[in-house]
């Protein structure tokens, strides 16, 4: 019972905060350059103001683009329901599978490249075959990433790594900073963070992300972005699920640990959210052709980790 | 020793193994000499680490040295000498930054693979610390060999040396460690005053440095 009452605060939790992380990071981002930003509240208003919108569509639009923001929004939507945040003890824990959770992130930006490719214009096509190509090079990062945590863990389950990291003395390893150096660059990839795309700008020749949404408004759009804004939120409870689940609810414990769990999860999502504006504030945006040194970059050091723990194993 | 001492002892040779392959990445010399210096100051920690674990306090020497001459002067010189000559700042490969990253992955797997087995015998520290150090030695060839610019070969011989003294802070009672530091220290210096000399050669065909004083209008 508890375990139901927990996936379902689960859910409502990923979806009310993940508006506010970003408005978060825009606010510190705001704050660091010397603007005043908008208040924190200012993207759940944005969300509200688009829904409340018709929905244009282009004359060519087909079913695809017109279910892909639903597909999207779904996909991202579970998948971040499946990360443990405050308490490992969910109700689909069992499913909870870190090769699992790639395939929803990859559904995810499968259908949100097929989509930007169905319009038909140039903007679309664009993003469609970046985002492209730096999945070929983020998934096979990430996938090294999982490799290494579950040599360790001896798991592919994210409750199994959590628990495991949380309760049992792991240590510091390197090989583990080195996977969280890799997935802290898959993440700011992925959500189209400064280094390699800028989340601000919708009229660029290097976006990426925004470039393939940028036929869609209203309703659609809402669920795009706060499909993106999700998305945010579960690579950041998965670096904190696997690397720092210090303070996490463990299934023993059950309810007794919710409130502890849950504010220390919203602390480190706050410690999260303020280092990456102050990261994005700190540097500039690379050349579009650097990217994929950036992401093999992490493709290297995760097969890096791996080598070495299995190395150091195998001797 | 406790498992904590040993961790961050591990995880000090692991930030400066990947402060390594932060310099294969770099593609500005500032950036290459920026990178150094911290590569210089984490080698200082984990000197000044080991130093206070295994209660040896001549390796805070080491630490010192690192610190001071490697972290804050040569940097400073470096700096200075790119900016005098204004040599061209970014950096000429000849190989790729990606496929320099890929040898760099198959060195460390190579120095894992050597350094393991043959070091049955002592501790899981001292295995683990020259398996590290001994990438970092092996990372700093494969910087010099690649890069082509002056300034990054002595860069790449530097981070070769920061392995060596690495490997010898992390075996307990290693004898000259600062000794060691100091010679190479010595020798690093010659390198780049050999930069400066070739520099001013180029310039003016001579090592005289009374053509200095006629470029600056002040012979008769």
């Amino acid at each position: 019972m508890t375990d139901v009452l927990a996936q379902m605060m689960q859910i409502a939790l990923v979806l009310g905060l993940a508006p506010g992380l970003t408005g978060l990071v825009r606010l510190v981002k705001a704050r660091l350059v010397g603007r005043r930003g908008p208040g924190l509240l200012q993207p759940y208003r944005d969300l509200a103001r688009l829904l409340r919108k018709d929905a244009v569509l282009a004359d060519n639009a087909s079913w695809l683009f017109r279910s892909t923001p639903y597909m999207v929004f779904t996909t991202l939507w579970f998948a971040a329901a499946l990360v443990p945040t405050f308490t490992t003890g969910l109700l689909l824990g069992p499913a909870a599978d870190l090769i699992a959770l790639v395939a929803f992130l990859g559904a995810a930006r499968f259908f949100t490249a097929l989509a930007g490719l169905d319009i038909g214009t140039s903007f679309g096509g664009i993003g469609s075959s970046r985002e492209a190509m730096f999945g070929t090079l983020a998934e096979p990062a990430v996938l090294t990433v999982i490799f290494t945590v579950s040599l360790l863990v001896h798991s592919t389950s994210l409750v199994d790594v959590a628990e495991f990291i949380a309760v049992s003395r792991v240590g510091i390893r390197v090989s583990l900073l080195m996977a969280l150096i890799a997935l802290i660059i898959v993440a700011l990839a992925e959500n189209a963070r400064i280094p390699v795309d800028n989340p601000a700008t919708h009229l660029e020749l290097t976006m990426v992300h925004e470039a393939m949404v940028l036929e869609y408004s209203g309703r659609h759009l809402a669920l795009i972005e706060v499909a993106a804004m999700v998305k945010l939120l579960l690579y950041l409870s998965l670096i904190i699920c696997v690397f720092l689940p210090f303070g996490i609810a463990t299934r023993e414990v059950g309810a007794a640990g919710f409130g502890f769990g849950l504010l220390v999860y919203l602390a480190k999502l706050i410690g999260g959210g303020v280092a990456l504006a102050v990261f994005e504030t700190s540097i500039a945006k690379m050349r579009v052709f650097r990217v994929s040194e950036f992401l093999g970059g992490a493709l290297m050091l995760g097969l890096l980790a791996m080598i070495y723990l299995y190395i150091s194993r195998a001797l | 020793m406790t498992s904590l001492e040993y961790d961050i002892a591990h995880l000090f040779d692991g930030t400066v193994l990947l402060l390594s392959f932060m310099l294969l990445y770099q593609r500005r010399l500032f950036g290459v000499i920026n990178t150094f210096a911290m590569q210089a100051l984490v080698l200082a920690a984990a000197a000044a680490w080991q130093a206070h674990i295994h209660a040896a306090p001549h390796l805070y020497v080491t630490a010192g040295i690192a610190l001071v001459f490697k972290a804050i002067v040569i940097p400073y010189v470096l700096h200075r000498v790119i900016r005098t000559f204004g040599i061209h700042r970014t950096i000429d490969t000849a190989l790729g930054v990606g496929p320099s990253l890929v040898a760099g992955a198959s060195l460390v797997a190579l120095s894992i693979m050597l350094v393991l087995p043959v070091t049955f015998a002592s501790g899981a520290l001292t295995r683990e610390s020259l398996a590290l150090a001994l990438s970092t030695v092996l990372l700093g060839l494969l910087m010099m060999i690649t890069r082509r610019n002056a300034v990054t070969q002595v860069v790449g011989f530097m981070s070769l040396e920061n392995g060596l003294i690495l490997a010898a802070v992390g075996v307990e009672g290693m004898p000259l460690v600062v000794e060691m530091s100091v010679a190479f220290s010595v020798m690093v210096a010659f390198i780049i005053f050999g930069i400066f000399f070739f520099h001013i050669r180029e310039r003016f065909d001579t090592l005289d440095v009374q053509y200095l004083e006629t470029f600056r209008g002040e012979r008769r």
